[in-house]
């Protein structure tokens, strides 16, 4: 373990150079996008084996929104759950992502398994996984305008678009 | 395979053939899954990228094959009846249940999420409440009988889910009996929620605080009935099936995944435990009560089909185990949890006050505010690791609702287990991974 939780009260304590939080007694860590795959790769390597989920959060309705440690809150949020089997426990890791440049490096050649859950994102955020082999979408049409897990993308509103169909 | 892409620049989901990858996009595809060294990738790419175009053909099977158990689309790309490679096309059922869960109430939440993975429906309301009381900061103060009643109700869906999986896992191998016994069985189970909650399925029964009833009058009795009926009938099974050249011959060796790739491929459940971990989320991370319970965790040896099929077959026998621990202690007490914030009034007190009307009106119309926070909780569905991601931003309606869908992870797992089988056996494999499709679409 490379926490070096200080004595002082109210310190930091980081792990692999990024704040850690504690979320309702879950540990949260916060990386920026540059550091995201590097402490993924840390992160594996002290035994977080198994990478249990990738998600996205839009936060265009929580403009004001504070996470403290000085870091800059952006629309997007990418989450991404690791799970340590050895030592039983989890961590989860929160990268913000800009509107204006919504792009992230891919997971996949760490954790595999994250393809199919970067796909999703892509497809209901519109956050481009950058070097994933396969970035289309995953769960709405291939030809389908919009991503619709965005804030700004409402509901009920959009006439069912499908291809071939005669209108 | 010409791909007709309109407006949009993402491309399409298909497989796509030979002559428009890369070797380096294959190898990549195999290697990073197996985390061969690059040498070692490369020379199986060799072999991969030596089938020439004009000996395969990619197919499809399905949309709506009568083996992929609802609307999941395969393509395999077969050399004769070789799989050399698989790529499944999801989405059909894809229903935007996120969004959904995002315009409903804490309160109805339960409505939306039950209906994901229909074969375990409890599973699912009570990870979402288990989140929700995480947020609310009321997940310690739950009632003692709450909490039994939820371990009664989800390990009863865990045999029901696992029944049904042999009864389609027979269908799909052509032991059509087992297919008639299977949701025979699974239909005492179904009788005793219908008793319970009203409904056989979709129940919305395990809610944030607690429950919306209590058990019924007589209902030790009819999970009796459940428990004594079914060892025989399992024995029956046994015979039919565990012990029958035929059945083994057609799942033993099929589907092998090893712990490693299951691991980086992020499986859970019967598949992860398929390959010989042992990892089950009641165990090694207990929640609810499981900690004081004695069970075992099954394990499998070989990762293939047949050791998925003993695993769901064994845990059958052992959430029985857990059903008449959880009977002989079925503490009394309240079955949700006395707070006037989430708690609605009870029926008799209604008719007498005017506050408690109010009161029931308001938390059914405006639903109960939660804190500021996120949060992820998960729990062992009988597919794997069922998780709920809750971001709240202060009001009544979740900001973010996102489920971690057990059978969307392992869906990911079949091109895997598919590659360099037979045609024959991919059935074979789709049936072991026991996906639930209203899960991978949500």
């Amino acid at each position: 373990m490379s926490d070096s939780a200080d004595t002082i009260e109210n310190a930091v304590v980081t792990q692999h150079g990024c704040p850690v939080q504690d979320s309702l007694g879950q540990r949260v860590l916060h990386a920026s996008r540059d550091q995201y795959v590097s402490v993924i790769k840390s992160l594996a390597d002290e035994g977080y084996e198994m990478c249990v989920d990738l998600t996205g959060v839009d936060y265009l309705a929580m403009p004001h929104r504070t996470i403290g440690f000085g870091i800059q809150a952006e629309r997007f949020e990418v989450v991404v759950n690791l799970l340590s089997l050895s030592q039983r426990k989890r961590i989860r890791v929160r990268v913000q992502v800009p509107a204006d440049d919504a792009t992230i490096p891919t997971l996949f050649d760490i954790h595999p398994g994250t393809e199919a859950h970067e796909r999703e994102t892509f497809d209901m955020f519109g956050i481009v996984f950058s070097g994933h082999p396969d970035m289309t979408r995953i769960l709405m049409p291939e030809d389908w305008d919009g991503h619709p897990l965005r804030k700004d993308y409402s509901q009920g509103s959009i006439p069912v678009q499908f291809k071939g169909a005669n209108s | 395979m010409t791909i007709v892409s309109a407006g949009t620049a993402e491309g399409g989901q298909e497989l796509l053939s030979r002559s428009e990858l890369t070797a380096k996009e294959l190898l990549r595809e195999v290697g990073s899954v197996l985390r061969l060294s690059e040498t070692e990738a490369a020379l199986l790419a060799e072999v991969q990228t030596e089938a020439p175009e004009d000996q395969t053909m990619i197919i499809n099977m399905g949309p709506q094959h009568p083996s992929t158990h609802g609307v999941l689309r395969l393509m395999l790309e077969l050399q004769g009846e070789t799989v050399l490679r698989c790529k499944p096309i999801i989405g059909y059922l894809h229903t935007g249940m996120e969004k959904t869960g995002e315009a409903l109430t804490y309160m109805q939440g339960g409505t939306n999420v039950t209906r994901m993975d229909y074969l375990s429906p409890l599973n699912n309301e009570l990870v979402f409440s288990m989140a929700v009381e995480k947020l609310l900061g009321i997940d310690g103060d739950i009632p003692e009988r709450a909490v039994w009643m939820r371990m009664l109700l989800s390990e009863l869906n865990r045999m029901s889910s696992h029944l049904l999986f042999l009864a389609t896992n027979g269908m799909d191998l052509g032991a059509v009996s087992m297919m008639l016994y299977g949701w025979r069985e699974r239909e005492d189970v179904l009788r005793f929620f219908q008793k319970v909650t009203g409904l056989r399925m979709n129940h919305n029964f395990i809610r944030p605080g607690g429950l919306a009833a209590d058990l019924p009058a007589g209902w030790r009795d009819d999970v009796l009935a459940i428990l004594e009926g079914l060892p025989s009938r399992l024995e029956e099974y046994d015979i039919l099936m565990t012990g029958q050249p035929i059945w083994r011959e057609r799942l033993q060796g099929v589907g092998v995944i090893t712990a490693q790739e299951a691991i980086a491929l992020g499986a859970t459940g019967p598949i992860l435990r398929s390959t010989g971990v042992a990892w089950d989320l009641r165990r090694d991370m207990p929640y609810l009560r499981y900690d004081e319970l004695d069970f075992d965790v099954i394990v499998g040896q070989y990762g293939d089909a047949y050791d998925r099929y003993s695993i769901r077959f064994n845990e059958i026998r052992e959430s029985m185990r857990i059903v008449y621990q959880i009977l002989e202690r079925m503490p009394s007490g309240d079955f949700r949890i006395q707070n006037k914030k989430v708690t609605p009034p009870p029926r008799a007190r209604i008719d007498e006050s005017m506050e408690a009307l109010i009161h029931h009106f308001k938390i059914f119309t405006e639903g109960f505010k939660v804190p500021e926070g996120e949060v992820y909780e998960a729990i062992e569905s009988p597919r794997g690791e069922i998780g709920c991601y809750i971001v709240s931003d202060g009001s009544s309606n979740p900001y973010r609702m996102h489920v971690r869908a057990p059978s969307f992870v392992n869906i990911q797992t079949m091109p895997h287990m598919m590659r360099g089988g037979l045609v024959a056996d991919a059935v074979a494999v789709i049936s072991s991974v026991d996906p639930v499709l209203g899960e991978v679409d949500r």
